[in-house]
């Protein structure tokens, strides 16, 4: 019996890691990449989620075919963050670019609020009830949807870097920021672009996130806390390792809240972070860098 | 005092002593919400300048000093409460365990080479263990909160602090104006010279002789324990403790907001940076209560638009263009940060 | 909303015989004094996380003024506070109401805002009547200004466990073993603190706890818990949670597939409109062990038909009771006190005595702390969509449906 609630509660455990991997996946890529250090990240992809909701109740159409309308859009609204405000900030100190991006996510979460008010909203889906029994094993499989459609995304993200030549670009412009310049690419445009992949990202696995669950305006500054710890865990710059590190930190605070007790789960995710950043610090997949 | 004076310009004096006067005999003509008011605003101005050693002067960003302010506040309420000590003895352990925990935090980060924005997730990292920490610890009450006794107060007692606002404002004063004088202080000491050497160039200071790791770590010890002393305060003053709102990452950044927005690394940038945001907070909420605007967050958005504008144009803060335009920079030829 | 109420003598007596009020209090006739309408701070949460309850709670503010009107009650001007869910907002705010007039407060919802208000409201000696808030230490500072009229964590756990005993008499068969899940916050860990100890003065509790497992508010996924719960076996699930979580572990209950014989929650979340409509038929079925109104006595219908008019398709629930209440009894002591002193109001406030009112129990009467402790918490079940209330059997208009409909076979 406790075989199959353990199995079950890892499971669980993994496929939501997959999600907040792939929200992660978002805040690798602007860190790695701008080296900036985006406290809006939970607030942009709350924002996906509200859109979700919106479309839904309008539409009905199901997340999984709103990910690339909600994609698009919150890739436009990086685009232009970075454009409009951030870019700037790319030589100042971290604390002023933390202070913009906070300021930012104060207009956020406050817009939401007013626009949405404060309580919780979700959507149902025809699936929203569903589970599969797999040999007493049971799994939500509202999950299993959303993890696989977050893999996906992952890949695509994964062959966009490494195949295509803007891919390849942006990743030069990461590596070595001047030489990216001498050798003639126009980094303030890759820039922008780096930032509305990583937004898109973030919607997209908002957009997965609204299967399994409801959104209120406050869950943005958890999130992207969420997506730092992980960030760290995984491996900076390493787009694998954001995937990795979400997969471990959902699957810790999965079985930390079933051994102890769940309302300290979080501390696990916190303790690993602590011991990533004192032994290990270019995380488990990082490369260790100047 | 001819030490303490020594270099101020004279104009920047005289402002400095109209100003403190004025804070000084505020109590006697302003009412009851007023004071309320200044309590919160002295409050961040000293919580601020406390933060602003770490971060100004040994460039540490801690987005978790929260964990200071908390700690201060239940170690001195819990002595209070259960074993009835004084708050003027209490405040002593408390002051060691937060410095301790301060160095251990700094000895963690210095050791390892843990700095910029990651030494910054890690005092977060460190905020959240105690917040949830003190959530399952009933001893204090656990998320249940802590509450410390209180009655109408006919006559102040010091001792315990316990008694009215005024007691409190005129202790918060001191507070705030000791610590602004320890900074002076400390700005114009050895110390602070080395802290500037770090802040600016650590290679340099190193190559230099100066023990990189002694001198951080004094920065973050004093910090953590100076901003314990404001959690005494927060703990006798508003009587009751939740983890949940006193280790919270939102009062981490509401500490350093202040200085931030007033001039991160100057002596009067934390001050200046308190006023100017609880001032513009309350006055919206004058504006739009005289409007008849009455949309619960609209405050807080507005708050945060002026906030990125203030972030955008004025990188090094309020208190630098202030100074020139109020003309007192001219006799410092050295720069504070 | 000010609206000048001429009282003549008569219609006075009128007015207090319909609103029940025991004769035999100060005489009264200093009225013309007192033609102007009392100044009450209203002190909610109206943004911040708590916003959309402070909301809730305003609502039962909006349909006072029609009902007092009406039991011939003075009437009241209304200034609203916002705490902003901030215990040093909620300070802020008690003291700008009281130097802009405000003559009594209520509020706050939340115990940590409401211990804050209350400290205000004592140092300043202005009579403070709590709406909601259970943590029990705000009644047991010695003040003479703050009054409660809600019960305290350890009143709803023993009210809700006389209650179950009643409920499993009456249907004959009842859970043998529990678990007991709750948020880990403010209310959560006040009465998980209490649990065991009043569960121990009620031996006829038919079910024996087999774990308690507390859980983190603002967690979004909450499969481990209610994996950790099913895995107990237990046939019934006590519950402490919020509207969020609710509807979070419904949904997991039956992703998990399991269909718990009876879901006893004692908080708020498990009968609100949004869980209702939220899950249809799959919110059928739950009893909730809470604040509630009494559905037979008069003025309970009266503030439902006022709701039903301004809110219609709202089902009327403890925030707007309780809010309403609280501005009943100021008031009902502003008449009685003749003016408005703050000394006389507390005085007044502190002799009340409403048998007409809303809540369950003898009525609105206070002990030398300030507290209701008369007051009784009732049971109420979702059923079809609506709620009916279970228990206790003197206020109750239906009979409690146990056990629970299995979710799959709905």
């Amino acid at each position: 019996m406790t075989t199959e609630v353990i199995l079950k509660i890892a499971i669980s455990g993994v496929l939501t890691g997959l999600v907040y991997g792939l929200m992660a996946l978002g805040l690798s890529v602007i860190f790695g990449v701008v080296r900036v250090v985006n406290f809006a990240h939970g607030e942009m992809m709350t924002i996906a989620m509200y859109l979700v909701i919106v479309l839904f109740s309008a539409l009905g159409l199901d997340p999984l075919i709103m990910l690339v309308p909600i994609s698009a859009v919150l890739f436009a609204l990086g685009y232009l963050m970075q454009r409009a405000i951030i870019n700037p900030f790319i030589n100042r100190p971290e604390h002023s670019q933390f202070m913009l991006l906070v300021a930012v996510a104060i207009v956020m979460v406050n817009g939401l609020l007013l626009i949405f008010g404060p309580d919780s909203q979700g959507i149902t889906t025809a699936y929203s009830f569903d589970s599969f029994d797999l040999g007493g094993v049971i799994i939500d499989a509202g999950k299993v949807y959303a993890a696989i459609a977050a893999l996906l995304v992952a890949v695509a993200l994964f062959a966009f870097f490494r195949l295509t030549l803007t891919g390849k670009a942006i990743r030069a412009c990461a590596d070595n920021y001047h030489g990216a310049l001498v050798v003639g690419l126009n980094v303030k445009q890759l820039y922008a672009l780096t930032f509305g992949i990583g937004a898109a990202c973030v919607g997209a696995a908002g957009t997965m996130l609204m299967i399994v669950t409801d959104v209120t305006p406050a869950i943005g500054p958890a999130y992207t806390l969420l997506a730092f710890v992980i960030v760290i865990t995984g491996g900076l710059g390493s787009m694998p390792g954001a995937i990795v590190g979400g997969i471990l930190i959902g699957l810790t605070e999965a079985l930390g809240g079933f051994f102890f007790t769940p309302s300290a789960k979080t501390m696990f995710s916190f303790a690993i972070l602590v011991l990533v950043l004192l032994f290990r610090p270019q995380g488990i997949m990082g490369r260790k860098t100047a | 005092m001819k030490f303490l004076l020594d270099g101020v310009p004279r104009s920047a004096l005289v402002l400095l002593a109209l100003f403190f006067a004025g804070l000084l005999f505020a109590p006697m003509v302003a009412n009851d919400y007023v004071l309320v008011v200044l309590v919160t605003i002295l409050y961040f101005a000293y919580a601020g300048q406390c933060w602003n050693i770490m971060m100004g002067f040994a460039g540490q960003l801690s987005l978790g000093h929260a964990l200071y302010i908390g700690l201060g506040a239940y170690i001195t309420a819990a002595l209070y409460v259960k074993f009835g000590v004084s708050p003027w003895i209490g405040l002593f352990p408390a002051l060691a365990i937060s410095g301790a925990v301060g160095a251990l935090i700094g000895f963690l980060a210095f050791r390892f080479g843990v700095s910029g924005v990651y030494f910054a997730i890690l005092t977060i990292a460190f905020a959240e263990f105690a917040r949830i920490g003190f959530d399952h610890f009933t001893w204090v009450g656990g998320a249940g909160g802590f509450f410390l006794p209180v009655a109408n107060y006919t006559q102040n007692d010091f001792f315990n602090l316990r008694g009215s606002q005024r007691m409190f404002y005129y202790i918060l004063l001191a507070m705030t104006v000791a610590v602004f004088i320890l900074c002076h202080l400390l700005l114009r000491s050895r110390a602070g010279y080395y802290w500037l050497a770090i802040r600016e160039s650590p290679e340099a200071a190193e190559a230099l002789g100066i023990n990189i790791f002694r001198y951080k770590m004094y920065a973050v010890v004093l910090s953590a324990a100076l901003t314990a002393l404001g959690g005494v305060f927060f703990a006798f003053f508003y009587n009751n403790l939740f983890p949940e709102q006193v280790f919270h990452i939102s009062r981490s950044i509401e500490i350093i907001l202040g200085p931030i927005i007033g001039g991160i690394g100057t002596l009067f940038g934390p001050i200046v940076g308190a006023f100017l945001l609880t001032g513009l907070a309350e006055s919206l909420r004058e504006v739009m209560l005289r409007l008849g605007v009455d949309l619960p967050g609209v405050k807080q958005v507005f708050y945060g638009f002026c906030l990125l504008v203030v972030v955008m144009f004025l990188p090094d803060g309020v208190w630098p263009p202030l100074k020139k335009k109020l003309g007192l920079d001219r006799d410092t030829e050295r720069k504070e940060g | 909303m000010a609206s000048k109420t001429r009282i003549s003598r008569r219609t006075f007596t009128a007015g207090m015989g319909a609103a029940g009020i025991v004769a035999g209090t100060a005489p009264f006739n200093i009225i013309s004094a007192q033609g102007a309408p009392l100044k009450v701070g209203v002190l909610l949460p109206r943004s911040g996380a708590q916003a959309g309850i402070g909301q809730d709670c305003q609502r039962g503010v909006d349909i006072t003024a029609g009902i007092l009107k009406d039991l011939n009650l003075p009437s009241l001007q209304i200034m609203n506070g916002d705490t902003e869910t901030n215990v040093e907002v909620a300070r802020a705010r008690a003291e700008r109401l009281i130097n802009e007039g405000a003559q009594l407060l209520i509020g706050a919802f939340d115990s940590g805002q409401s211990t804050a208000i209350a400290q205000v409201a004592e140092q300043r000696g202005i009579p403070y009547v709590i709406n909601i808030a259970a943590a029990p230490p705000i009644t047991e500072q010695g003040y003479k200004f703050v009054f409660r009229n809600f019960p305290t964590a350890p009143t709803i756990l023993s009210n809700a466990f006389e209650n179950q005993i009643e409920i499993f008499k009456a249907t004959g068969n009842a859970p043998k073993t529990a678990v007991f899940m709750h948020v880990n916050d403010t209310f959560g860990a006040a009465m998980q603190k209490g649990f065991t100890g009043i569960m121990g003065k009620y031996p006829e509790t038919p079910y024996k706890v087999l774990e308690t497992i507390a859980y983190d508010g603002t967690a979004r996924d909450l499969s481990v818990e209610v994996a950790k719960a099913k895995a107990t076996n237990a046939e019934a699930l006590v519950m402490v949670s919020r509207l969020n979580d609710a509807i979070l572990i419904t949904r997991e209950l039956i992703k998990q597939r399991w269909s718990p014989k009876a879901i006893l929650s004692m908080g708020p979340g498990w009968y609100e409109d949004q869980y209702l409509k939220t899950l249809g038929k799959l919110g059928d079925g739950p009893m909730s062990f809470v604040p509630w109104y009494d559905p037979n006595k008069k003025l309970s219908k009266a503030l439902e038909t006022a709701l039903a008019k301004a809110h219609p398709g709202l089902n009327m629930n403890t925030n707007h009771v309780y809010t309403f209440e609280a501005l009943l009894i100021a008031a009902d002591a502003y008449k009685r006190a003749g003016s408005a002193d703050p000394k006389a109001l507390a005085d007044a406030i502190r002799a009340t005595n409403i048998k007409d009112n809303v809540s369950p129990g003898p009525g609105i009467q206070f002990d030398a702390k300030g507290q209701n402790a008369a007051l009784k918490n009732s049971a109420i079940q979702n059923r079809g969509g609506k709620l009916v209330t279970i228990a206790p059997a003197s206020a109750s208009n239906a009979k409690p449906q146990h056990p629970m409909t299995p979710y799959d076979k709905r």
